[in-house]
């Protein structure tokens, strides 16, 4: 689970991109963070993925303190996360399945438990015919979907998306709007940035909104926002 | 494949990290292999830009190679000569009887095992069988050649056979007093300095080389960075991301290393021959050596291992500052 406890970011340039956030995510549960681009989504990501340090407060995912987790121990903290970009970040150098296979190497899989994993994940993604492909050779719903096999290979306990839908039509949105919800129904815990309110509308989630860095919305006391968004346009 | 299509919730929590289905040894085997063969892989299809880059390591290499060769057979030469250096001692004076005399009074020296006298006549005779001017020399009026006295000092220590020859030259009548093997010394010496030589030349050529790899893994480094930060975030160590750097470091290396093998080869088959024939007018007993099979396997391996220190330094340098952001 994500805890954020009064968390702050402040850059060397002065900009403060997060300012006083404090808001928990259980296990299994998704929730979409929602605002303006700048108002601090992406910082709220960085931090999680520790490519931040926050400048005040604490921040603890699954049972540990990110403030404490030495360099060294940053790679095996992140594998404990699954990660599906915006521009999904596939290698063009290799297959498909090489892909998705990545961090399954980096952990130090045997190769045959990797190869059902990942096939496994590709089979969930709607890809298993595809693996030997080029990822170039995709479409861009396709790549985004084999992002998300390579995100989710490793059974990550929390899978971060940022703006996961941000360059499908609508319809493959929702289809991997619905491969979320089904990961967060395993009880992986899913945390998505998006400003597509029409999706999100569409979907009854939890909402953290942000605003200038601050939490207007979806903190800890008024978890469940039902109220139609406004103003955020 | 059933129960991962089947995504119900589980009852139990899943584990921060998944078990690992190898041993931290069989991973990191597996892992320093894929590395090994992947960048080996990447060298050879990108064939031109790699035998650029072994090749300037290969003639960086081969330079003080070759050189230290031929020091290496320099420093064999004239190890077939009878190191009792004889001393010739070219007399001024002519008089046989004084001569005879002088002879005789050396043979009754202790430090003396033999002393010979050579007459002009001797002398110019021998030199018309040996050098082939016999023509020129007839055409001389008057033999120009001195009388001479060779001195076998009994003791061939280096002390008293220089103590021997600082004797000889305070004879009277005498006009120089020449030991013959000092052309050997003075080739030792040459040898030596030129050993230093090699030295600072295989440490700068040896910088060089480290500098070219190191600044082409940088490029590599460069080329590769949106792969890396994807590494770094789904999980790659620091060890994991610089392997296969590391790797095409050591290639380079050993490609670097075969080449300057070839050159070597080269250079010796092309001046081998006129070498060995110069040399053996010196010493009959020479044989220009090679590097053999050991010494090319050590140049291959030494070389490798200086692809990787160029790779592990540029990789220490600029691997770090590549975060994902």
């Amino acid at each position: 689970m994500i805890k954020f406890d009064d968390v702050s970011k402040r850059y060397p340039s002065g900009h403060e991109a997060l300012s006083h956030v404090s808001f928990a995510l259980d296990d299994g549960e998704l929730a979409f963070v929602t605002g303006h681009s700048g108002a601090g989504k992406s910082t709220l990501l960085k931090l999680i993925m520790r490519m931040e340090l926050p400048s005040s407060g604490q921040l603890v995912i699954n049972g540990q303190n990110l403030n404490k987790i030495a360099r060294e121990q940053l790679p095996y903290y992140r594998r404990t996360i699954g990660l599906v970009f915006q521009d999904h970040q596939l290698l063009f150098d290799r297959s498909v399945y090489d892909n998705v296979a990545l961090p399954l190497q980096i952990a130090g899989y045997d190769p045959r438990e990797a190869s059902r994993r990942v096939r496994a994940a590709l089979d969930k993604v709607g890809l298993l015919r595809k693996e030997t492909q080029n990822p170039l050779a995709l479409s861009a719903g396709e790549q985004q979907r084999v992002g998300i096999a390579r995100a989710v290979v490793n059974k990550p306990s929390l899978l971060l998306a940022d703006e996961p839908t941000g360059n499908l039509d609508p319809e493959l949105a929702v289809e991997v709007m619905g491969l979320f919800e089904q990961f967060s129904q395993v009880g992986v815990s899913v945390l998505i940035a998006t400003h597509d309110h029409h999706l999100i509308s569409r979907m009854r989630h939890r909402r953290l909104q942000l605003e200038q860095g601050r939490l207007i919305a979806g903190s800890p006391v008024q978890s469940q926002v039902k109220s139609p968004v406004k103003g955020t346009h | 494949m059933a129960a991962q299509r089947d995504h119900r919730p589980r009852t139990e929590p899943r584990p921060a990290t998944a078990a690992q289905p190898l041993g931290m040894f069989a991973a990191a085997l597996a892992q320093h292999q894929g590395a090994a063969v992947d960048s080996l892989h990447k060298l050879l299809i990108d064939r031109v830009s790699t035998l650029l880059t072994c090749t300037v390591m290969g003639i960086a290499l081969a330079l003080p190679l070759a050189l230290w060769l031929l020091l290496q057979n320099l420093t064999l030469l004239g190890t077939g000569v009878d190191r009792t250096g004889s001393i010739s001692l070219f007399m001024q004076q002519d008089n046989p009887a004084a001569l005879h005399n002088l002879v005789a009074q050396l043979k009754a020296r202790d430090d003396v095992a033999e002393a010979t006298l050579i007459t002009p006549e001797q002398a110019l005779q021998e030199f018309e069988q040996k050098s082939g001017f016999g023509e020129a020399l007839a055409g001389l009026d008057e033999n120009p050649l001195p009388p001479v006295i060779t001195v076998e000092p009994a003791s061939d220590d280096g002390a008293e056979v220089t103590a021997l020859y600082e004797y000889l030259q305070t004879l009277p009548g005498l006009d120089v007093a020449q030991l013959d093997l000092q052309w050997l010394q003075r080739l030792q010496a040459a040898v030596q300095l030129a050993s230093q030589l090699a030295l600072w030349l295989t440490a700068l050529l040896g910088l060089g080389v480290v500098l070219v790899i190191g600044n082409t893994i940088r490029l590599a480094i460069a080329n590769r960075s949106a792969e890396i930060v994807v590494i770094k975030l789904v999980g790659g160590t620091d060890a994991y991301v610089a392997r296969p750097f590391l790797y095409t470091g050591f290639w380079y290396g050993v490609g670097g290393g075969l080449i300057a093998l070839v050159l070597v080869e080269i250079s010796l088959w092309t001046f081998g021959s006129p070498l060995t024939r110069l040399l053996t007018s010196y010493d009959p007993a020479f044989q220009l050596g090679g590097l053999g099979l050991q010494g090319g396997f050590l140049v291959v391996v030494a070389s490798g291992a200086l692809g990787w220190l160029g790779s592990a330094i540029s990789v220490i340098r600029h691997l770090r500052a590549i975060e994902p952001r």
